[in-house]
């Protein structure tokens, strides 16, 4: 990001000139270079090799930095994509036809066949989500060089081959140019999401969060899959190109009326909502989510905050077109109304739990409800925007929390570290988490704050005959924007700020699972290795360290004496490991991309639309995100500029709401230093926290009574799954267990039974007396002759 | 049954063969009822008798039995064929009885004993 921006403002004379070259209009489509190819598939080729270094058992840092590269590169060739063809005038989709990968005919008709290339359908929407998604692979592929030190060798490739596969299967997601290969991205997402939560596969835990995560997504794409089947019933083709050409012209793949068409016009975008509430964990759909944070964090910062969990925007993004087919934008409103419920519910969770990494688990829920509600509200740009802003202030936030979690041995609780920023070697840290949380708080001037505003402007001003309720939910939306910033500077004030004081984690082991001798008793060597050792993670030794599980128990003196690269040597104590030069580039680079992304607000390009929304305006009002049939162009005239300004407390809402979210946030902020924020000036004067475990807010505890309880258990949702869905599912295989047991094994047993009886009946025949034969024999042969006799006599 | 009648015009009787005149009087019917005894002393021999050898020796009576019947056939029809067989069974029976003697000889040192009783646990 750092680069588009400076780079971008040198260069927009050349490009502005070289836009004009192109005179394609809109609506028609630019044929790309070949090479746009390449940035989808050099992530896949870097998988292929991390797959031979696994082979090859490779055990040093070689895997991480073949992907460093290869993603790099990637990135390098999106950004030359962006600047050459996404920063003139012209902003038609681009076309780049790989190869051909289905086609079906069984007819001489177009309506006979089927065709889903290995093609690619690159627009502005596109081209916003492979920057951001290439950009943050590569700062965070490097974060992970360091991060996954403990676990050098075999651990290594497995974690960057599922690492560079997840880049591919996101880049193939939101660059495909049909459905089909669309569903293949999402799907390998999907893959490399559960194998990347399961990374730490002897630990019960991720196992079984992987597990779920697989599973709830299940539920989504079956949706998204029989949401692709209703797009071919319909339209007669699964090409984005040739939908959205029968959508403007407002008539299927027959030539009938879409806006009369209920199954294209509700139950197709309903399927498609599920798949993308799937995904992007909303509704009852979000229990997947915070339990994904099991992975390591490098993981949570790249595919459950920053991409993957934002495909389910970018499928409603991308299919706009068929949400407004419906004149009446039911499905919208749906969205709308289900993002802005997400939104608050996963706040309240937030305020409620202890768990640093989950709070952010839960807060890409909530702004995740944010982008939805923005999609509802007939602001796509908005929720873009703050796709792209969330993406980079979030990576940030999580690379810091991961940096907390590597410096003391897994500790995430925030009630057992404080003055984190104050230490050595975390000053950085600090500073980044400040600035994650001064965005996902909205204060003023931040990208946050304006990719936020965007979207509640928005929200009270589109009419609520089109959106049924838009006001209520800019409402809920705004009571969230305080609650998410009271959440997010809770936990800043309790971790980062006030006195020094930090318990190691003890799940430091629990990471380490991989590195037990084999048949060694757990807890055992949990005591021999004292408590909270950390992961044993100096740089110096990272390399022994790595594959210490080779030298058998007979070590176990040797690793001690390893692991004390955490203890200070003279008094015996844990000393926090402050990240290394990889991690820190990684979260500087994150947390200037979040801070320059504000700039984008601002930023005039020569493309349409950029008088809304600065520079991602520009990107998505070309784009399928912007598209509006023509029944949605009768009754959405606001869409196009002029619009009426809608009425705010009879302001101008767009210019008001910058006061009312910058106030509502700086609010949300107070509280959280009044209750959290330790005595003196990083309390903001208000605070009076002193020791790490207690606030103001535990009086608050009793007040709240039950709501705080059920609040942090999560509102109960997993257990009420267990209760409808998990136990009478367990009920039911019981009962299918009698039923195979005795009804089904039964007449089995009884088909191996009856020749077993006969036999029993037979077997004294066979006495081993050579003359019962031969008695046998000759009586057999003369009842022979005897019955041929009478027979032919 | 009268031998003439069943004779064609140029096969010799057996008298017109040398043979003396009271063998022209011994008819199919003759051999074949030899051949039956043969077959049933050999039989009641093999079911009654518990020592291999002797029960061997009954099987090469029922054997010689199935031959006397084939000749006697043979030469009703005055077809060579019938003969011919008998001496190639001969042959493979000769051959038989060397192996079936190596076998009862082998038998016999397992158990010390002729008894086929003593083999009953072959049981399958």
């Amino acid at each position: 990001m750092t680069h588009h921006l400076t780079m971008l403002e040198t260069l927009t004379s050349l490009a502005v000139a070289a836009g004009e070259g192109h005179a394609g209009g809109a609506g028609a489509m630019r044929e790309a270079p070949q090479w746009v190819l390449a940035i989808a598939l050099l992530p896949f080729a870097a998988f292929l090799l991390n797959g031979v270094c696994a082979a090859l058992k490779v055990r040093n840092q070689f895997p991480a930095w073949l992907t460093i590269g290869t993603l790099a590169t990637s990135f390098g060739l999106t950004l030359y994509l962006f600047l050459n063809y996404f920063t003139g005038a012209d902003r038609a989709p681009m076309h780049v036809h790989g190869f051909e990968w289905i086609h079906f005919q069984w007819g001489a008709t177009e309506a006979q066949t089927f065709i889903s290339n290995f093609a690619f359908y690159i627009d502005g929407l596109t081209c916003l989500w492979i920057l951001f998604v290439t950009g943050l692979a590569t700062l965070i592929a490097l974060y992970s060089s360091e991060y996954m030190n403990h676990d050098v060798g075999l651990g290594y490739c497995r974690f960057f081959a599922a690492f560079s596969l997840f880049v591919f299967s996101m880049l193939v997601l939101v660059m495909a140019d049909n459905l089909l290969l669309m569903f293949l991205g999402w799907e390998g997402v999907g893959l490399c999401s559960y194998l990347l939560i399961g990374y730490f596969y002897k630990k019960p835990a991720a196992v079984a969060a992987a597990k779920k995560a697989f599973i709830i997504n299940r539920i989504g794409d079956l949706g998204l899959l029989m949401a692709i089947f209703s797009a071919y019933g319909i339209f007669g083709t699964v090409e984005y190109s040739k939908i959205f050409a029968m959508v403007a012209a407002n008539a299927d793949g027959a030539g009938n009326l879409l806006s009369v068409n209920t199954w294209a016009g509700i139950v197709l975008p309903l399927l498609l909502t599920a798949g993308a509430f799937g995904k992007s964990a909303q509704l009852f759909f979000y229990v997947w989510l915070p339990d994904a944070m099991e992975g390591p964090t490098p993981v949570s910062a790249l595919i459950h905050a920053a991409t993957m969990v934002t495909a389910g925007v970018f499928l409603i993004a991308r299919l706009y077109p068929v949400y407004t087919i419906d004149p009446a934008l039911t499905i919208l409103t749906l969205v709308a109304w289900c993002g802005a419920i997400t939104a608050f519910w996963a706040a309240t969770i937030e305020m409620a739990i202890f768990d640093i990494k989950r709070v952010m688990g839960y807060s890409t829920i909530s702004q995740l409800g944010f982008m939805f509600a923005g999609l509802g509200l007939l602001s796509p740009t908005g929720a873009a925007f703050h796709t792209f802003t969330h993406a980079f202030f979030k990576a940030t936030l999580f690379l810091g929390v991961g940096a907390v979690m590597h410096g003391f041995g897994g500790q995430l609780d925030l009630r057992r570290l404080s003055g984190v920023a104050w230490m050595r070697g975390f000053g950085l840290v600090g500073i980044a988490m400040l600035i994650g949380s001064i965005n996902l708080s909205g204060v003023p001037f931040t990208a946050g704050f304006f990719s936020k505003d965007m979207i509640l402007a928005q929200g009270f001003t589109t009419p609520s005959t089109m959106i049924g309720g838009a006001q209520i939910v800019a409402w809920i939306l705004l009571i969230t924007a305080g609650m998410t910033a009271y959440y997010t500077f809770r936990t800043f004030f309790r971790v980062y700020t006030g006195p020094k004081e930090f318990n190691p984690g003890d799940d430091a082991e629990l990471l380490d699972l991989g590195r037990h001798p084999k048949g060694t008793n757990l807890e055992q060597w949990h005591k021999e290795h004292g408590h909270g050792h950390g992961h044993g993670h100096g740089h110096d030794h990272s390399h022994d360290h790595g594959h210490a599980h080779d030298h058998g128990a007979g070590s176990v003196a040797d690793r001690r004496l390893q692991t004390r690269i955490d203890f200070d040597p003279t008094t015996e104590e844990f000393d926090p490991h402050p990240p290394g030069w990889a991690m820190k580039a990684a979260i500087l680079a994150c947390m200037l991309c979040s801070i320059l992304a504000a700039g984008l607000y601002f930023m005039k390009t020569a493309g349409p639309g950029a008088e809304h929304g600065g520079w991602v305006g520009s990107m998505i009002h070309p784009s399928s995100a912007h598209f509006a049939s023509p029944e949605f162009g009768k009754t959405a005239t606001h869409m196009g500029q002029p619009h009426e300004p809608a009425a705010f407390f009879g302001q101008d809402a767009h210019k008001l709401m910058y006061y009312v979210s910058a106030g509502v946030g700086l609010i949300g902020i107070l509280i959280a230093a009044f209750l959290h924020g330790p005595k003196g000036w990083q309390g903001l004067f208000i605070g009076n926290r002193v020791i790490a475990e207690k606030s103001r807010a535990d009086g608050l505890i009793n007040l709240f009574g039950p709501i705080t309880k059920v609040a942090r258990n999560k509102w109960y949702v997993d257990e009420i799954y267990d209760a409808i869905i998990v136990k009478p599912l367990h009920v039911l295989s019981h009962i299918f267990h009698l039923i195979d047991q005795y009804i089904v094994d039964g007449i089995v047993n009884l088909c191996g039974a009856i020749p077993r009886w006969i036999g029993k009946a037979l077997r004294p025949t066979q006495s081993g007396e050579i003359h019962g034969y031969a008695i046998g024999m000759a009586g057999g042969v003369a009842v022979l002759l005897v019955l041929v006799f009478v027979l032919t006599s | 049954m009268n031998m003439t009648t069943l004779t064609t015009g140029f096969v010799p009787t057996l008298a017109q063969a040398g043979f003396p005149e009271v063998m022209s009087q011994v008819t199919l019917g003759h051999y074949l009822v030899v051949a039956a005894i043969m077959f049933v002393l050999g039989m009641i021999g093999f079911l009654t008798r518990r020592n291999l050898i002797i029960m061997f020796l009954c099987t090469e009576l029922m054997f010689q039995a199935a031959g006397i019947a084939l000749i006697a056939f043979g030469r009703y029809h005055l077809d060579f064929s019938g003969q011919t067989f008998v001496i190639f069974v001969l042959t493979v029976a000769a051959a038989e009885a060397a192996m079936a003697l190596a076998l009862i000889v082998l038998l016999y040192r397992r158990k010390e004993s002729l008894n086929a009783e003593e083999w009953k646990d072959l049981q399958g």
